[in-house]
């Protein structure tokens, strides 16, 4: 918590570099989970911009009970509520989460045989290092039209708790679901995107 | 999932759980004995954890420079205040 710390005492005093890095941080994943509430892309630009203007004029509340971190994507997750709510577009999180109870297994079945067992079993991943992968642009670019990809609520947990690395309780609060709901869709979203790397990872390409 | 032995399908739908530590006692039993005999399940949930730290690695992209002038002029408004 001692850098929200130094980073809010930044802000309070006026500081433009600490604002500047902060929304160098956030603003693009902010972005992508405020798209989950609201569809329309210029629309979700104007919540996570409302969103920045509202952390500023709270900053001065801001008591460091929770992480920065949780505390603006709580401010944009309540703007994108009321937003949607607003243009007619409310969907409640519970239900965008039912809607991908349809998303199926986590490995297509087809990959088993009838007992269950691998029969076409995971190719070895290269081993590289998550630094090394992820300054690679082709995966990186991969990760990031597969997240575009997500079902909304699936997205928008995965975006908190492994692009954010949020809690499960943060993530929680934030999204106002169970805990039990919260890692369904973690589940889903993160099987998801390691079939979508699949064909990217293995030194000799995918099974199928 | 009552037998003792858990198949590699069902071992790839309880790795969140697994990871999540939300598993209760006997499944994770279950679980890692399952991954002490099958190195694809193995493979797996070495997969799944490859793409979490892909995801949290994922450098910061800045805003476009015409919305960060904006934010930045927002800034200002709120100094001023």
């Amino acid at each position: 918590m001692a850098a929200d710390d130094i980073t809010v005492s930044r802000l309070r005093a006026g500081d433009e570099d600490a604002f500047r890095d902060l929304v160098a941080r956030y603003h693009v994943h902010l972005l992508r989970f405020a798209r989950t509430f609201v569809a329309n892309p210029a629309t979700a630009e104007e919540v996570v911009q409302e969103t920045w203007v509202a952390v500023l004029k709270g900053l001065d509340r801001f008591e460091g009970r929770s992480s920065l971190k949780s505390w603006i994507y709580s401010i944009l997750a309540n703007r994108a509520r009321t937003r949607a709510v607003r243009d007619g577009r409310m969907m409640l999180f519970s239900e965008m989460a039912s809607v991908s109870d349809e998303d199926g297994p986590a490995v297509d079945p087809s990959r088993f045989n009838a007992a269950g067992y691998w029969d076409q079993p995971p190719r070895p991943w290269d081993d590289f290092s998550p630094e090394r992968l992820a300054a690679s642009a082709q995966i990186r670019a991969r990760l990031d039209a597969a997240l575009e990809e997500l079902p909304e609520a699936q997205r928008a947990v995965v975006v908190l708790r492994d692009v954010e690395a949020c809690s499960s309780e943060e993530a929680c609060n934030i999204l106002g679901i169970s805990e039990t709901n919260q890692r369904v869709l973690l589940h889903r979203g993160r099987s998801r995107l390691r079939r979508a790397l699949e064909p990217l990872m293995g030194s000799g390409g995918t099974e199928r | 999932m009552s037998s003792t032995m858990l198949s590699c399908r069902e071992v790839t739908e309880l790795v969140t759980d697994f990871v999540e530590g939300r598993l209760s006692w006997w499944d994770r039993l279950r679980f890692q004995l399952h991954l002490g005999m099958c190195r694809h399940c193995r493979e797996y949930l070495r997969q799944m954890k490859t793409t979490q730290r892909l995801l949290g690695s994922l450098p910061p992209q800045p805003p476009p420079p015409e919305i960060e002038a904006e934010l930045l002029r927002r800034f200002q408004d709120w100094k001023r205040t």
